[in-house]
């Protein structure tokens, strides 16, 4: 009988993969065409950006009017945007009808603002401590004197009326979702106490702001702010709107929360416990941060809608960015079939630049905070 | 031992809604003794050692952990809990933390230490239970035995006067469940009052003062390691025994 071996003496030689399999090509075989079913949607999706963008892209790029006194040009070149009416407006869409003079003001609140904001989420950045100070106290009370003016600092007072565009949309966006982050983990702790009082108070506000639309939190807010604070509280129109937003984001939030705080292990809470700590420090130490990491992306996703939905408080009389674009659309000089697409092109690109943004952030906190984690 | 109690459970019941867990138990655990609780499943042992650091309620009896009655009273029980460490069947280790984070946030926040005086003893526990090099990992990047000694050390960190032991090494891998014993034999050495609920009976019979057997919410059976095992006296113990040491 012939001798077998079958029980190798010494270690095989190590090889790099197929070819097929690594780099691009195997990147495409596994992603795009890793099945029959897949490959044919592969193809078909191919297709159809073939059919429609280059079209999409010539719309917006080389058909498109840039530059033009007014509508005329606009009007003779129908198969391209008409950028030159958005060039036209910029300004009134960035500020509305702030006065020009004093418009330094608004760019000085959103360039300290947007310092601020970056210095807070930047993940090594120092001493975050002291930013989130000047953030959360300080720079609500500037930001509020710099853009409503007050006589002692010799600057002139803008009535709330007059502000508009870009700055109005962020300001209410920022506003909500400050002021809804706090408020809505206070509820979802509230409502999975133990305390009777506390856990009705906290079920009743989250399902009766829930049960009810946001242009219909904000008509209350307008309406019925008035009547419970004393008068002269309320010391302007801008504020109601706030609030509403505020308050409505607040109670979708709470719902998200109390699902990260459901989804802990109970060994967590009694870990804590058995060390000493009281339910303030159990919650702020070791519960809270790994729920608020949990729903991250709902609660991303939530601040991405309250971005786009302050768009509605142009139903209370606030010219907010979308309302300018449609005030700046009334302008007959340029009428004409493209404006409406130009018009609500640009916006489109307005929110998806900021909600792009707000998602790719909240994807790298999560990688940030998985690498930590990793199991 | 027994004259200078440290636990004391004077007619203690308590009940899960109307199941009846923990029957007129009568306890007494001196400074410095080490009692292992043992016994079959849904017994009441790891209920019996939650109440001890009000994990858990009892609804009648009296107990009293260093003379301080445990009661509805959230501050006597915070005091309870400081002087109480407690360690895990599932680690319960905070995993958005490194594990030194982990030893030294309890000292700084509830006895107010500063933090570098909190993170150097919190190196000397780790140390202690040998997984100094540790400390900058995440407790999700360390073995099952690691992570129970971090617990080890981080229960140590408050400097308790008494430590509970749920199951220990009940969800360790069996080679692991060696260093984690020999972590608690050490500390027992060095005097520390110990209860621990377990069914690694080569602990019991080398560490132990008294073994205590726990059998449908009563303490059927507490002696002596040597007389436990050698002359249960009781069927229910016997029964057990036999198929614990087969």
């Amino acid at each position: 009988m012939a001798v077998v071996a079958y029980v190798r003496n010494a270690l095989g030689p190590i090889l790099p993969p197929p070819l097929a399999r690594r780099g691009a090509i195997g990147w495409l075989r596994a992603n795009l065409f890793s099945s029959r079913w897949s490959t044919a949607v592969t193809l078909l999706i191919a297709a159809f950006c073939l059919w429609t963008l280059p079209d999409l892209i010539a719309w917006a790029t080389t058909r498109a009017v840039w530059r033009a006194p007014d509508g005329a040009l606009c009007r003779a070149h129908q198969d391209g945007a008409c950028w030159a009416f958005v060039a036209d407006k910029l300004n009134y869409f960035r500020y509305g009808s702030y006065p020009q003079a004093e418009r330094w003001r608004v760019d000085v609140v959103e360039g300290v603002g947007a310092v601020l904001i970056v210095w807070l989420l930047w993940p090594r950045a120092p001493r975050r401590g002291f930013g989130a100070v000047l953030f959360f106290v300080v720079y609500p009370i500037v930001g509020f004197v710099l853009l409503r003016g007050a006589e002692i600092f010799h600057l002139p007072l803008v009535d709330t009326q007059l502000w508009g565009g870009v700055f109005v949309s962020l300001l209410t966006a920022l506003v909500g979702i400050v002021f809804s982050l706090p408020l809505g983990v206070l509820l979802a702790l509230g409502r999975r106490s133990r305390l009777p009082i506390v856990k009705a108070a906290s079920v009743v506000f989250i399902e009766g702001v829930r049960g009810v639309p946001f242009i219909a939190v904000l008509y209350m807010a307008e309406n019925m702010l008035p009547l419970f604070l004393p008068p002269g509280w309320i010391p302007d129109r801008f504020i109601p709107p706030l609030v509403g937003a505020a308050l409505f984001a607040a109670a979708y939030l709470a719902e998200e929360v109390r699902g990260g705080l459901q989804a802990l292990p109970r060994g967590q809470y009694e870990g804590a416990r058995a060390l000493g700590f009281g339910y303030w420090r159990v919650m702020g130490l070791v519960i809270l941060p790994q729920a608020l990491t949990l729903v991250i992306p709902g609660v991303v996703n939530n601040f991405i809608g309250l971005f786009k939905d302050t768009t509605l408080v142009a139903s209370v009389g606030m010219v907010d960015f979308l309302a300018a674009i449609d005030n700046g659309l009334k302008d007959a000089a340029w009428s004409g079939p493209t404006l409406l697409t130009t018009g609500y092109a640009f916006a489109a690109l307005f929110y998806f630049v900021f909600c792009y943004a707000m998602s790719r952030y909240s994807a790298a906190v999560e990688r940030r905070l998985a690498l930590g984690r990793r199991q | 031992m027994a004259s200078d109690p440290i636990i004391e459970f004077i007619d203690v019941h308590k009940w899960y809604g109307a199941f009846h867990v923990l029957r007129a138990i009568n306890l007494t655990v001196g400074r410095g003794e080490r009692i292992v609780v043992c016994g079959p499943s849904g017994s009441g042992k790891s209920t019996l050692i939650r109440c001890v650091n009000r994990l858990e309620e009892h609804q009648r009896g009296v107990i009293r952990v260093d003379g301080v009655e445990l009661t509805r009273d959230l501050k006597s029980v915070d005091e309870v809990r400081r002087e109480v460490g407690m360690v895990f069947q599932q680690f319960n280790l905070f995993p958005h933390l490194t594990v030194l984070e982990n030893c030294a946030l309890a000292p700084i926040w509830v006895r107010k230490t500063p933090k570098r005086e909190a993170e150097e003893l919190a190196m000397k526990l780790l140390a202690r239970v040998k997984i100094p090099e540790q400390a900058r990992k995440y407790p999700g990047q360390l073995s099952g035995g690691q992570q129970q000694r971090v617990a080890i050390a981080r229960a140590l960190c408050m400097n308790p006067k008494i430590m509970l032991f749920d199951e220990p090494t009940s969800a360790l891998d069996p080679e692991m469940v060696k260093e984690v014993l020999d972590a608690m034999a050490e500390l027992a050495n060095e005097g520390m009052t110990m209860v621990v609920v377990t069914h690694e009976m080569g602990f019991a019979r080398n560490v132990a003062d008294r073994v205590a057997f726990m059998d449908q919410g009563e303490i059927v059976e507490i002696n002596a390691p040597a007389e436990f095992f050698a002359h249960p006296q009781h069927e229910r113990t016997k029964a057990f025994l036999s198929q614990i040491l087969r």
